[in-house]
């Protein structure tokens, strides 16, 4: 059982440094797809706001499109996450 | 408003309190050890823990601030939605496996892992302190703002009530109950709030709402002549006298003497609603003494379309696609507040009709926290830039959710449970732009109070939601608050007593000083929510964000990727982060005008939301500093180790 002070080693998974940094990688690359996805939402939001207040798709705006994409886009990029990471062995 | 008691709200919340307690003192007396107590033992299953983050981080701000906030005005509260859960992205996907991987169970533990300096546990365990008390404040006010509406005791006995509860809970059993309480709450929530969901797609949208007993909801008049208000015998227009001179109303007193207020557009008058705060410090609603017995009023209640598409009076059942595009294409009365100050000193507020249509408030920019948006200047648009960016960056700085991170057992549970947390959390998100439209159009709104929007729209359906939601909402205080006190009580026993100060203390007494600290947060937690009762919880969470995102991220980004990261760099950069957030926030307007009371536009800096200027600030100070204190000086310069 691990101290408080955490001095007392906490039984650490095995770790394959090519997973790892198989890992890293994949999290920076979906990473940077989200950044430009949520960028463009507040560069429009900022900039643009009345194109953000037309009608876009089935007659609702593009803010409210824009804004349940961003949520979407979220949990997708999370499960394609789960999907190319690799497990330590 | 003035609310009823609703004795039902109580049993159902005493209920789940008494429920969660007993799971408390239960797991309590079964974790006893170190570990068992900072970070459940890492034993905490991943589908728990998801869900468990969903109850960490859906806090009464989320809740009733962000309905509140589009009850009131429309696409802007939704704004907060969208930040919140794209912050999970960078917990995911940058922060969750290495800070797993680093193997403690705190965040300086984390920051501290290659170097162990003292500087920067210190300075960690600060931040994670000021941090958790930033956000425990709203909190607080959150739960105080509820008690006083719902169970009639005034708003400290709310912040006493939650307080005392959850500092129990943590004391006992520590990460293990926080985590029950969490998860239990987290699944209520969003299953309560997708049911109601259900009910506002069900009833549609109508321009003549009803209560839940099915009386109709009083329309206030507009548009009527000065002539047809002055009709009645013995009415009169009252002169324009101090503060209301040169303002655009006109005040109607009737034979009686009871004053009414009509707001000028044009050369017609709309009917507006009025709460004179008197200098003895009796209330007045619309002209007469505030309370509900025979000869009291009380504000009324509002909410409603005044015109829908194609001109209908109703629309029935819609779908939600249907839904959002039947408010675009609706107009609604939304409400505004002006203060004025009468000839005797006392204080009354106008509220008055705003009519604005779908295509204004279902875009960003409709609330006065945004409106800047729309400026044609650049500097203004700074402000929501700022906050939005806060958003995204502050989530996966918050000490009370990284702690999470520890109590399950490997990297991969860190990466599945984040997922299930940000498919609760983003369902949950979905759902809050419906409950503050479905709040906005369904008759039961209070003008004075934005954060009784989710528990009012409850109670247009019925009574028992109502008191179910309550209970929610404040059992949602309990999840968060404990949390925050986990992660402040782990921040004092261990990050500075235990590491900074070095007391020497066995495993036992160390969990009894986690105690000592956790009583001691909850207190200050008490005090600081009855102090700052006043101020609005969504703008206290932004600003709990902003320090976040500015001490700690930074430090936690160049860690894991910038190897020429020195334990100076990093100690400078969360103490300059930390101190030119908390700075910047105290001299904003906003801060002027809610905590000091003084002019915001003598306000010194430019905007309200430090983090576009204080997290680059944060990097560029960790860059320099870990330059000029490099040791090897040949070892690689600043590259993205991906």
């Amino acid at each position: 059982m691990a101290g408080i002070d955490f001095k007392t080693p906490v039984p650490q998974e095995k770790e394959d440094a090519a997973v790892v940094a198989h890992n890293s990688r994949m999290g920076v690359l979906l990473f940077v797809v989200y950044v430009v996805f949520y960028g463009g939402f507040m560069i429009l939001s900022a900039f643009a706001p009345e194109v953000m207040s037309k009608p876009f798709l089935r007659g609702v705006n593009l803010a409210v499109v824009y804004g349940f994409a961003l949520i979407v886009v979220a949990v997708v990029v999370a499960l394609a996450y789960m999907k190319v990471c690799r497990k330590n062995q | 408003m003035l609310h009823e008691t609703s004795w039902m709200a109580v049993l159902v919340f005493v209920v789940f309190a008494g429920a969660v307690l007993a799971i408390s003192f239960y797991l309590g007396s079964k974790a006893k050890s170190a570990s068992g107590y900072f970070a459940a033992g890492g034993s905490i299953h991943w589908a728990v823990n998801g869900v468990a983050f969903a109850g960490d981080y859906l806090s009464a701000a989320s809740f009733l601030g962000i309905c509140g906030m589009i009850a009131f005005f429309g696409y802007d509260g939704f704004l907060y939605s969208i930040g919140y859960l794209a912050g999970w992205i960078v917990a995911l996907l940058l922060i969750a496996e290495p800070l797993k991987r680093l193997g403690r169970f705190t965040l300086a533990d984390a920051l501290d892992n290659k170097f162990n300096s003292r500087g920067i546990k210190l300075a960690a365990g600060i931040s994670t302190l000021v941090v958790s008390c930033f956000y425990l404040i709203p909190q607080m006010v959150g739960a105080g703002a509820l008690i006083q509406p719902l169970l009639g005791f005034p708003h400290y006995v709310g912040v006493i009530v939650v307080g005392s509860v959850v500092t129990v809970i943590v004391m006992t059993a520590g990460m293990v109950s926080t985590t029950w309480v969490q998860f239990i709450k987290g699944t209520m929530l969003v299953m309560l709030c997708a049911f109601m969901t259900v009910l506002i797609l069900f009833r549609g949208v109508t321009t003549a709402p009803t209560n839940a007993n099915g009386q109709p909801i009083p329309i206030m008049p507009r548009d009527v002549p000065l002539a047809t208000v002055v009709q009645t015998p013995g009415a009169t227009v009252m002169p324009e006298e101090a503060g209301w001179q040169g303002k655009p109303y006109v005040r109607v007193k009737d034979a009686a003497g009871v004053v009414t207020v009509w707001r000028k557009e044009g050369d017609k008058l709309s009917r507006a609603q009025t709460l004179t705060v008197l200098k003895d410090g009796r209330k007045l609603a619309n002209g007469l003494p505030q309370g509900k017995s025979a000869g009291q009023t009380d504000l009324l209640p509002v909410g409603y379309a005044s015109k829908l598409p194609g001109g209908e009076e109703k629309t029935g059942p819609l779908g939600p696609v249907a839904f959002l595009r039947t408010m675009q294409e609706s107009e609604v009365i939304l409400w505004s507040s002006e203060k004025i100050t009468e000839a005797d000193g006392s204080i009354t507020t106008v509220y008055y009709q705003r009519p604005a249509t779908g295509t204004d408030f279902m875009a960003p920019g409709s609330s006065p926290t945004f409106r800047k948006v729309r400026s044609d200047k650049f500097f203004d648009k700074l402000d929501f830039l700022s906050l939005m960016l806060a958003l995204f960056c502050g989530t996966a700085s918050l000490p009370h959710i990284l702690i999470r991170y520890y109590t399950v057992k490997d990297q991969l549970s860190a990466r599945k449970s984040t997922v299930v947390g940000i498919a609760a959390i983003g369902f949950f998100y979905v759902l809050t732009l419906f409950l503050g439209l479905g709040a906005m159009t369904s008759g039961m709104l209070d003008v004075t109070d934005s954060n009784m929007s989710a528990p009012l729209l409850a109670r247009s359906f019925n009574e028992f939601l109502f008191a179910v939601i309550s209970a929610v909402a404040f059992t949602t205080v309990l999840g968060t608050v404990s949390g925050l006190i986990m992660a402040a009580s782990g921040a004092v026993a261990h990050d500075l007593m235990t590491n900074v100060f070095k007391f020497k203390l066995d495993e036992f007494q160390k969990v009894r000083a986690a105690k000592v600290a956790a009583l001691t947060v909850g207190m200050l937690a008490i005090g600081l929510g009855i102090l700052f009762s006043r101020m609005n919880v969504n703008f206290l969470v932004g600003w709990a964000f902003n320090i976040a995102a500015s001490a700690n991220l930074p430090a936690l980004i160049m860690l894991l990727f910038w190897k020429g990261t020195t334990k100076q760099g990093i100690t400078a950069s969360i103490i300059v982060g930390m101190l030119a957030s908390l700075g910047w926030i105290l001299l904003s307007a906003q801060a002027y005008k809610d905590v000091y009371g003084l002019d915001p536009a003598r306000a010194i800096v430019p905007f309200s939301q430090p983090a576009i200027v204080t997290i680059p600030l944060g990097f560029a100070v960790l860059v320099l500093v870990s330059l000029l204190t490099r040791q090897t000086p040949k070892s690689a310069p600043a590259t993205a180790n991906a």
